[in-house]
């Protein structure tokens, strides 16, 4: 007697289907599991045969054999645990072969026949639409997540005993999709800051433009404070964006409420994080907070203290909005399409300005361990100082709802030229379309003969310039855009000026 | 001393063999002077002492080693092999000798100097309407603001005509140097080791620099690596060469002030800029006006000081008219960077003066009146009264910035 079912095994962020098989003969009675499995589903069978006891069904006294196909896929995790008691069920009969035939099944065993969640639901049912099947059955608390994927219907049971009432029809009725409700928690929002009128104007621009920034001031001016609201004058997640954002998350098994992931992320990791941590990896490959950052916010606090290594690992990523992992003879792609933001110390003590206490030397190799590719792809510096009594005691200077209808405005334009904000235009794209005029090709030309800035950096400057005209609602850059994005460029000079 | 013969013909080198000899041994016995200054044996008025006292002061146990080799050297030879190195000596019996350089009760026997042989010869006399020369030193590990200031007095001086003498060590040193090099100026570092080793190693650029477009020297032969006590005996060069010796910034016991001190028993000038009372930084500068140094604000103290009240007036009144025709907005802004707004967030407390700064701190950069520091901070480049007998050129230069960066 031989069944199948079909389920899924998370690839990096992919499904991939697998179809478990279980063959049950005559013979001293054993059960084996065969086809590449990990320690996690190999230990299923403990747990199996422990939730089918439990649960109120027989377990074959006979040779019971689950094979998992294609046998050359690494399968890891607990999400065949359902898909092998529901073969070994139905190869016996006490289920419906026909009924499951149209069904994918993903989920992990107790020893007492609860249904348990396992990270990647979301991949799942997106697997299961991909296969072209009715339905995904699901733990109940996850079938809310699977049911973001339209035209899957998610089966959700809390035991197993549920399954043959659930595959008959006459199971609880499918919850509906988890509603966009409004957070719990408010975002940290623009208003809570007081004074900071640069560097929230650099953060508008960096919203608007998609680029990156660095902060930099001595600590507890609010450089923290400014990066945590950057993804409040974000654009919201688009639909396709949440669904996409909530996979990796709950791949990653962060994802808490069971619904789609609506707010930008926010992701700051430790700068004692390594460049797996960062961009992804081990065995299996997992993503990394770049990943976890995808359509968010990437903030690094203290990026002079990342370790070198890790920080250079987030070249590729930046530059191409994906990683590509190669473990066991296979590449994995994880996208990582984010706002960096960074911050930093002046210099090694900290204070900066007339109080610093570092000589030439310190500060020049402070500078010299943030130089390098990352600092390529910064395209806005600003300091960030300790707002004055004045500025503490009055008005925030704006709101996140105002900041965030100009960067709306400023996508918009932007959309409307180029089809792309203007962060991931090719440098020839740029110069083509960004309409300066003669005063601005003055000022850049002004600029890099003084050697204020290099030939990248020129490009950069002409971006910033774009997107800050954009910001104005001014088709072309004028003189004046490009003096205020020169203002806020990393200056390339100081090193030659030091030497 | 007299002239040995033959060593007038040469053009590359010109030392005569008594001197040679002395700066080979002194070279030679640089390591056991070393372990001197490590006990902490006085050693200054040992470099005074006559060859042979030389020997037996320093020589310890291998002092007839010492003599026997010292004895055996060829002149001919050890000049041959100093100027492999691409350096020339000058001794001091050659009339192109410093002059100034003889007030020292320990003056150098030999000078090994790295630059071309014509301008070395200029600047060590004086000639071609050099009005002397300044030296300005300071601490290695100073603010950005001293740093600042150190490279303005630099350039100052340097575009009116003065050589800027120092030491080419990291912080205030560099800075005066760079400064002399962005007016186009005249500049010598002198060093505590050989001439061609570049000490600290980080200054490679710099020192390129210098040897090509001003002068570098040492006491010590080509080769040479740095000592610790000849930190304080190239601070007498320093001191010799100046008419006028500035201290920019200096804590408590820094070695510029050793600089000052041999500047003063030498009968020249001291000058230091003052610093806020309560900083560290500034302790050593302050001790020194408390003293009864003179007060040096920017170029124009100093020109004012070597070169008599007024010496650089009319130039002063120039910067005011260039200021002048600032539009306001600039001429407000760059005002207020120079009274200590040095943040783009000092200018900007409002969302609508956010622009407006940025642009007008930009278009200042742009003019070269404001520089930027690192972590985006600005500072002004020159101190606003400060001004130069030549400023009206450096004021084209700052209106053509070709000029500039074509360096």
């Amino acid at each position: 007697m031989i069944a199948r079912v079909t389920t899924f095994t998370i690839d990096g962020l992919e499904p991939r289907a697998v179809v478990v098989e279980a063959d049950l003969r005559a013979g001293l009675p054993a059960f084996t599991i065969v086809g590449l499995a990990d320690r996690a589903v190999s230990e299923a069978r403990e747990r199996v045969k422990a939730a089918i006891l439990n649960s109120g069904f027989e377990f074959p006294q006979r040779r019971v054999t689950v094979n998992l196909a294609p046998a050359h896929v690494r399968k890891a995790g607990g999400g065949f645990d359902l898909a092998i008691a529901c073969a070994i069920l139905a190869a016996e009969g006490a289920l419906s072969a026909a009924d499951l035939a149209p069904l994918a099944v993903f989920g992990e065993l107790s020893l007492g026949g609860e249904v348990r969640a396992c990270p990647g639901t979301l991949a799942a049912a997106e697997g299961a639409r991909r296969l072209g099947l009715d339905g995904l059955v699901v733990p109940l608390d996850r079938s809310r997540e699977a049911a973001l994927i339209d035209g899957v219907c998610a089966v959700g049971i809390a035991c197993l005993a549920e399954l043959p009432a659930a595959l008959r029809g006459d199971g609880p009725p499918p919850p509906p999709p988890l509603a966009p409700a409004a957070p719990l928690v408010p975002a940290p929002d623009l208003s809570d800051v007081r004074g900071h009128a640069a560097p929230i104007e650099a953060l508008t621009v960096a919203a608007a433009g998609a680029h990156h920034l660095l902060l930099s001031g001595p600590p507890g001016t609010g450089k923290t404070m400014l990066a945590r609201r950057l993804p409040s004058i974000l654009p919201p997640l688009e639909s396709d964006e949440a669904i996409e954002v909530t996979r990796i998350h709950s791949v990653r098994g962060l994802h808490g409420e069971a619904g789609l992931v609506l707010r930008r992320p926010f992701r700051a990791p430790h700068h004692t994080t390594s460049a797996a941590g960062l961009v992804g990896g081990g065995r299996p490959p997992v993503p990394g907070e770049a990943t976890l950052a995808h359509r968010g916010v990437l903030f690094l606090d203290e990026l002079a203290e990342f370790d070198r290594r890790a920080l250079e690992s987030l070249r590729q990523p930046l530059e191409d909005g994906h990683v590509t992992i190669a473990r066991d003879q296979r590449a994995l792609r994880f996208p990582t399409r984010f706002s960096l933001v960074a911050a930093t110390n002046p210099c090694p003590c900290g204070r900066g300005g007339r109080a610093c206490r570092c000589g030439e030397a310190d500060r020049a190799r402070y500078r010299r361990k943030l130089s390098g590719a990352l600092l390529d792809r910064i395209d806005l510096l600003v300091a960030v100082e300790r707002p004055t009594a004045d500025e503490l005691a009055a008005d925030p200077v704006t709101t996140s709802e105002r900041a965030l209808g100009r960067v709306a405005a400023a996508r918009e334009r932007q959309r409307d030229r180029t089809g792309c904000l203007n962060g991931d235009l090719t440098p020839a794209a740029l110069r083509a379309t960004a309409g300066a005029d003669d005063g601005a090709e003055r000022a850049l030309r002004a600029l890099y003969e003084r050697g204020a800035v290099s030939a990248r950096g020129r490009d950069r400057l002409l971006r910033v310039a774009r997107t800050i005209a954009d910001l104005d609602g001014v088709d072309g850059v004028g003189r004046a855009h490009v003096l205020r994005a020169a203002a806020y460029r990393q200056d390339e000079s100081q090193a030659s000026v030091a030497a | 001393m007299t002239m040995a013969g033959g060593a007038e013909g040469r053009s590359t080198n010109m030392a005569c063999d008594e001197c040679v000899r002395r700066s080979w041994l002194v070279a030679r016995l640089a390591g056991h002077l070393e372990r001197r200054r490590a006990e902490r044996t006085a050693i200054r008025g040992v470099l005074a002492l006559r060859d042979e006292e030389l020997i037996a002061a320093l020589g310890g146990g291998r002092r007839a080693v010492i003599a026997a080799e010292w004895d055996q050297i060829t002149p001919a030879d050890v000049l041959a092999r100093w100027s492999l190195s691409g350096s020339r000596a000058l001794c001091r019996c050659d009339p192109r000798y410093p002059a100034a350089l003889n007030d020292l009760p320990d003056p150098p026997a030999v000078l090994h100097l790295l630059g071309d042989p014509g301008r070395a010869d200029e600047l060590l006399a004086g000639q071609d309407g050099q009005r002397g020369c300044v030296a300005v030193v300071g601490a290695r590990r100073s603010s950005v603001e001293a740093v600042e200031v150190a490279r303005d007095i630099g350039r100052g001086c340097a575009a009116a005509g003065l050589a800027v003498v120092s030491g080419m060590a990291l912080g205030i040193d560099s800075a005066a140097h760079t400064g002399a090099l962005d007016a186009s100026g005249a500049t010598i570092a002198v060093l505590a080791c050989g001439p061609d080793r570049v000490y600290p190693p980080s200054r490679g650029r710099l020192h390129a620099e210098i040897a090509a477009r001003g002068l570098v020297l040492s006491e010590l032969p080509p080769g040479t690596t740095p000592y610790r006590w000849a930190f304080p005996a190239r601070n007498r060069i320093i001191a010799a060469l100046a008419g006028l010796t500035v201290v920019v910034e200096a804590a408590a016991r820094s070695g510029s002030l050793i600089t000052a001190e041999i500047a003063l028993e030498l009968g020249r000038g001291v000058g230091a800029v003052p610093g806020p009372v309560a900083s560290w930084r500034s302790s050593g500068t302050n001790a020194l006006l408390r003293d009864g140094a003179h007060v040096i604000r920017n170029a124009r103290d100093v020109l004012d000081d070597l070169c008599g009240a007024g010496g650089a007036r009319q130039a002063s009144d120039q910067l005011e008219l260039e200021l002048s025709g600032l539009e306001p907005r600039l001429r407000e802004t760059l005002i207020a960077v120079d009274r200590g707004a040095d943040s783009l967030a000092a200018h900007a407390s409002t969302p609508e003066a956010v622009a407006g700064a940025l642009e007008a701190l930009a278009e200042l950069e742009l003019l070269g009146l404001v520089t930027r520091l690192p972590g985006g901070r600005y500072a002004v480049t020159r101190r606003l009264s400060s001004a130069a007998d030549d400023r009206c050129e450096v004021l084209t230069n700052l209106t053509h910035p070709g000029d500039r960066a074509s360096r």
